[in-house]
């Protein structure tokens, strides 16, 4: 230990972390001067597993993509196959995946919060919030008949109706999370060692967040009003009034610490049961699926040329799938842009003078998944160095203008 | 000469129960503190399994660490630990070695066990220990003060009783119960410095809040992180017996009633409901200092910490010292 300080590295292997990735710190004492991260850590090789697949197979890959908001890579890659191929989703079904998306997002925030207290440890919290979870979950299984891998949307539709019973299930669910809720809001956002432990910790300006293009919460609670569900305006979304969730809304001010993201997510929680009740009781009735037989949906969709985008507000963000087609059984590429790879680069702005205790707390405020986020592998630190990475990107990007013409 | 030879073969009985009174404690206190959570919880021999298991473990030393130091230092703060007990009246009994130390020797003794984890840890070579270990001497020097202050009024009131000599001793303390020394001003002192040394309890024994030491989440048990097997099994030793060691200076200095009188019992049952009874006084201030805190709060920041024990800790037991003073004037 010098002067100049020392190098605190949290991960890839950390009690603190879930999952792989490599926070590096240059630490004074306890106050970190500078940050930095390593990802690819994990690389599973999924994309590459779905161009060998055909687009129904891709499905179930893409459910496997995260554990915890799989919703949202099936619905960004169904939209953007049903973009190439024109389908058409039936209303119902959109109603279906829009409740099923926000079952998801109340699911995953109360397991963040979960995540979060148990970087504070505060283990009390954890287990409360983890318990109320149990909830949801149940409802979860109810409907889609499983409790975290859902298997609810395929291409041009869903896979499961909402009959009364479900309907009944789900109403009972959102009452019990609308009494859960004060207690929920009172525990996480009122506790006085919470609040000591994240105000003013991990602060990320409104500039900053723009500037490291982060989604979602991690936007937001900086105060960048940016929502897919808003400006997209896809499925029963564009029929409901989404605001976007900013911390003002709670305690009236924008400050963009780590209590702000704690307090968006809360708020989103509670936002989540009004889309559900809203489209429990909107919800139109007809089909739910575009094309019943599976081989005469395929055939449809390998007929397809083209490329298409899907995106979806996951409950991290924004998540994009690109896939192109090429009217053969398998797509030429599909690329899979999960909200953490955005949110990751808030990270540096974040850790910067802020001391070594908070280290946890911030890495796990933006609710990162690894392996989301991991698309590329760095093969002894040499086979895909930053400056071969970056003679790669040129050289594609000077072929790409050279088809397109444009030189 | 035969006193002198009891004396000896009493110590390894005490060490030995106190190992045991320590772990099971441990046991209860994991299994309440998960029952706070609404989890089932360890059973309370679970203690016992691990360390049973970590004994069978292999040592593993750091390459790069100083490997006599790194081997000594749980041994160190383990023995140093148990030595402490020797000065103190456990279960009813005087102190092992009454006559030769009192309150005073007891808390720099306690600094001992600190100073060698914190030696450990440094030896290791490992980041998170070094951080872990300039943790725990920060955390030592916040909250010796507020200790002190304790130490202070309890001698100060004791001192006031006539034909009393030895003012630290515990022997004067469990002969002169403080609350009995002194009006209701004093003992609304009294009571704050309780409320203090429970405070400082969590910290000496390093859980929640003041874990910032060794922070599982931050550190990955920052002093301990690169212990392991018979050397991780003594420091869990030790942290079972620094809370039964600090719990029961508390009782030694606030709670020393004996049961026995009460109930007008006499020999040997007399000494073994005295003895129950010092069980359920170690429970009842292990529970107040060690599992409430552990279920009510998250962590806090090394600095949230010093400013807890420097402003918070100390000004409470300056105002309890006020408060006796004032009332011993009355």
């Amino acid at each position: 230990m010098s002067e100049e300080g020392f190098e605190f590295s949290v991960g890839p292997v950390h009690p603190a972390l879930k999952e792989p990735v490599r926070v590096k710190c240059k630490v004074e004492g306890e106050k970190v001067k500078d940050a930095d991260f390593e990802l690819s850590q994990v690389h599973r090789g999924i994309e590459w597993a779905g161009t060998k697949r055909n687009p129904v197979q891709i499905l179930y890959l893409s459910e496997r993509i995260c554990g915890i908001c799989n919703i949202c890579h099936t619905l960004a890659f169904s939209r953007a196959v049903e973009n190439i191929a024109g389908i058409e989703t039936p209303k119902r079904a959109e109603y279906i995946r829009t409740l099923t998306a926000e079952l998801e997002r109340i699911h995953s925030h109360i397991l963040w919060a979960g995540v979060a207290a148990n970087e504070l440890g505060f283990d009390s919290v954890m287990q409360y919030t983890w318990k109320t979870r149990e909830k949801i979950l149940d409802v979860i299984e109810h409907m889609t008949g499983n409790r975290i891998t859902k298997a609810m949307i395929t291409i041009g539709g869903a896979r499961r109706d909402v009959t009364k019973e479900r309907e009944e299930k789900i109403r009972e669910g959102i009452e019990y999370y609308r009494k859960a809720y004060d207690k929920l809001e009172n525990i996480l956002l009122q506790d006085k060692t919470i609040k000591a432990r994240t105000k003013e910790i991990g602060v990320l300006t409104e500039k900053e967040a723009l500037e490291t293009c982060a989604v979602g919460p991690t936007a937001r609670a900086s105060g960048v009003g940016k929502d897919v569900r808003k400006t997209e305006e896809y499925g029963a979304y564009q029929d409901l009034e989404i605001e976007p969730i900013t911390p003002d809304m709670y305690h009236g001010e924008v400050n963009g610490d780590v209590y702000d993201r704690i307090a968006c997510r809360v708020l989103e929680i509670k936002q989540s049961l009004d889309i559900i009740e809203d489209c429990l009781n909107m919800m139109p009735s007809g089909d739910i699926k575009y094309e019943e037989n599976i081989p005469k949906l395929l055939s449809e969709v390998q007929g397809a040329e083209g490329e298409g985008i899907g995106r979806h507000e996951a409950p991290r963000g924004e998540v994009i799938h690109h896939v192109k087609l090429v009217g053969e059984e398998t797509p030429e590429s599909w690329r899979v842009r999960a909200p953490t790879y955005n949110n990751l680069l808030s990270w540096i702005p974040m850790l910067k003078s802020e001391q070594i205790a908070d280290i946890p707390i911030i890495a796990a405020s933006i609710d990162p998944c690894m392996s989301c986020a991991n698309r590329a592998v760095v093969k002894d630190g040499t086979a895909l160095e930053k400056k071969r990475l970056r003679e790669l990107s040129r050289k594609k990007t000077k072929e790409l203008k050279e088809e397109l013409g444009d030189v | 000469m035969y006193e002198t030879v009891l004396t000896i073969a009493l110590v390894p009985i005490l060490a030995a129960l106190s190992i045991v009174l320590g772990l099971f404690y441990e046991g209860i206190v994991r299994n309440l503190k998960a029952k706070m959570q609404s989890r089932l919880g360890p059973p309370v021999v679970q203690p016992f399994r691990d360390v049973r298991k970590l004994l069978k473990k292999e040592d593993v030393v750091p390459k790069n660490s100083v490997a006599w130091l790194f081997k000594a230092a749980p041994a160190l703060a383990l023995i140093t630990t148990l030595t402490i007990l020797l000065f103190l009246p456990v279960g009813g009994f005087d102190p092992l070695l009454s006559g030769s130390g009192d309150l005073v020797v007891v808390i720099y003794l306690l600094i001992f066990p600190s100073l060698a984890l914190t030696l450990g840890g440094f030896s290791s070579s490992s980041t998170y220990s070094t951080v872990g270990g300039q943790r725990e001497m920060v955390k030592m020097m916040s909250y010796e003060l507020p200790l002190a202050v304790i130490a202070v009024s309890v001698a100060w009131l004791i001192s006031g009783v006539e034909g009393s000599v030895a003012a630290f001793s515990f022997e004067a303390m469990s002969e002169n119960v403080v609350w009995s020394l002194t009006g209701p001003l004093g003992s609304l002192g009294l009571f704050i410095l309780f409320i203090v040394a429970l405070t400082v309890l969590p910290g000496k024994s390093a859980s929640l809040p003041f874990d910032a030491s060794k922070a599982k989440t931050e550190l990955a048990e920052g002093v301990k992180s690169e212990y392991s097997g018979r050397s991780y099994a003594l420091l869990y030793i030790t942290d079972c017996v620094k809370m039964l060691v600090f719990a029961t200076i508390i009782v030694g200095i606030f709670i020393p009633y004996g049961i026995s009188g009460f109930l007008g019992l006499s020999s040997i049952a007399a000494t073994v409901a005295d003895f129950a009874f010092y069980l359920i006084k170690l429970f009842l201030v292990i529970f107040l200092g060690s599992v409430f805190a552990r279920a009510a709060f998250s962590r806090l920041r090394i600095t949230q910490i010093v400013k807890f024990y420097w402003v918070y800790s100390t000004g409470l037991s300056l105002l309890g010292l006020g408060l006796i003073v004032l009332g011993g004037y009355i």
